[in-house]
């Protein structure tokens, strides 16, 4: 059977996940006609090499009671120019100001030829255009379902199910806290600050909501989607970004009235972006509730095509990655 | 505008053409037609109820083309303002001169606001809005929300519109 050697790099909550969900599914991956076997796996402080094949089981408790992966200090970047592989498992934290190690991290990759997988949003939000030329030039894969609401299906669908169809406009809800906030308002006729409590309590928000409240992270999987499907040359700083901080419960009432309920959503034409607060019919396949995201993508020949889903969360993260390993090296 | 207009046809052959010809040949748009050829009037003539959208400097060039093509007309109604759409508006709305605000649509001449609630949970918090605007045409529509748009960023309110879905 065809092997293919992966790193992970990067170790918080979506590389964890990865590890859990590769050792979950060994099975399945076999089944479409290859071994994954990781050989390096590295954090922010440390790493672990091994060019059999490393015991994921042992870096994950590893990783949990001594909070390093393993005994060698070399940076993810290190791991990438020296330790030979085919694939990239790159899941540092998004920084959107900079692009951070991520950046030189898939730029790296792509030099030496190795075919990239992400989660990480903030490279692609900026230098989409330099990435996917950088994957081309030098014949490697670069697929990042993952960046664009988590375990729902976006960037597959449009490249995979509805091949072929011109894309006119994608709308949809891309940050599930914002989700949440809105829905849980609209139900305790709560104020927007009471709401942003409770998520926080329950580790839907950050303790700084400001990347997802006021639409940022949105703005960045939006900045994505009009890159990779219209072509643009978007970073996030072309995004129309108006958040929720604004909203009342006295307007959800009102909208409600009227039929509708109040969510953010995200709008991609070719040549205009922007997310913000909007009147939804009640009945219309937009209004999910909690914490779910969704697309609804308008197609030329397919009509309208809604796709929804987990948007969050370390395990549905890791679902998008392991589907785009999968669709890369399949054999079946 | 959209017009629906009650006609009544003597019961001979080609009157059915006499009474569309003039509407097509005037640009209008005929919606629907309901012909109800069992029904006579008093007069014994055929009952027909129509629905066209037109422009409205039009309306009295077909009036007059049906009555010189010998069509009876026993009812019309305009309805100038046919389509409607609602946004919230979040803010320091009625101290920031509501009244401007909404003169800024109905100064407009395709679109008016036709029904506001107002709802004022405490003095010095932001009050909410819902709008219900009616304008002509779906463009006329849309553009009638972003003049309210462009006010609003004035003053700082948000304005929640509609998702774009909702006007296709």
């Amino acid at each position: 059977m065809k092997i293919i050697r992966a790193s992970i790099i990067g170790f918080g909550s979506v590389g964890q996940g990865v590890a859990q969900v590769l050792l979950q599914k060994k099975e399945e991956i076999q089944k479409k006609g290859f071994d994954l076997k990781v050989v390096a796996v590295a954090d922010s402080r440390s790493a672990a090499i091994d060019e059999k094949g490393l015991d994921l089981e042992k870096i994950l408790k590893s990783k949990k009671e001594i909070g390093r992966v393993g005994p060698e200090t070399l940076s993810g970047l290190k791991v990438i120019r020296n330790v030979d592989h085919e694939v990239v498992i790159e899941t540092t934290p998004t920084d959107i100001e900079t692009g951070g190690v991520g950046l030189d991290n898939m730029l790296t990759a792509f030099e030496k030829g190795m075919d990239v997988v992400t989660s990480n949003k903030g490279p692609l939000a900026l230098k989409y255009g330099e990435l996917a030329e950088a994957a081309q030039k030098n014949n490697a894969k670069f697929r990042f379902e993952a960046t664009v609401g988590g375990a729902m299906p976006a960037i597959n669908l449009i490249r995979d199910s509805i091949a072929g169809n011109s894309i006119i406009s994608i709308e949809g809800i891309l940050n599930g806290t914002c989700n949440y906030i809105l829905t849980r308002m609209m139900e305790e006729h709560a104020s927007y600050e009471q709401m942003l409590a409770e998520s926080q309590e329950l580790g839907i928000a950050e303790t700084d909501p400001t990347y997802d409240v006021e639409g940022i992270d949105a703005a960045c999987k939006l900045v994505i989607l009009a890159n990779y499907v219209f072509g643009m040359k978007a970073t996030y700083h072309d995004v129309d970004v108006k958040g929720i901080t604004k909203i009342t419960p006295e307007a959800l009432s009102l909208a409600q009235s009227e039929g509708y309920v109040i969510k953010q959503i995200g709008e991609v034409k070719d040549g205009f972006i922007q997310t913000s607060p909007r009147l939804v019919p009640e009945s219309h396949p937009l209004a999910v509730g909690g914490t779910l995201n969704v697309v609804s993508v308008q197609t030329d020949l397919a009509g309208t095509v809604t796709s929804t889903g987990r948007g969050a969360g370390s395990i549905e993260t890791a679902s998008a990655i392991l589907s785009d390993l999968i669709s890369i090296y399949r054999e079946d | 505008m959209r017009v629906s207009m009650d006609i009544e046809l003597k019961d001979t052959p080609g009157q059915l053409l006499c009474a569309l010809t003039p509407i097509s040949e005037l640009r209008g748009n005929l919606k629907s037609i309901v012909h109800h050829h069992e029904e006579r009037t008093p007069r014994g003539t055929i009952p027909v109820q129509l629905v066209f959208e037109a422009e409205p400097d039009n309306l009295d060039a077909i009036i007059k083309k049906l009555k010189k093509n010998g069509i009876g007309i026993s009812k019309v109604d305009e309805k100038r303002l046919i389509e409607e759409g609602a946004v919230i508006l979040i803010g320091h709305i009625v101290h920031t001169d509501i009244q401007d605000t909404i003169d800024s649509i109905d100064r407009t001449g395709y679109a008016e606001v036709v029904d506001i609630s107002l709802s004022m949970p405490h003095i010095n918090t932001a009050s909410s809005a819902s709008l219900k605007i009616c304008a002509v045409g779906i463009k006329e529509l849309h553009e009638a929300i972003s003049i309210l748009k462009n006010i609003a960023e004035k003053k700082d309110l948000l304005v929640v519109e509609p998702i774009r879905a909702e006007f296709s």
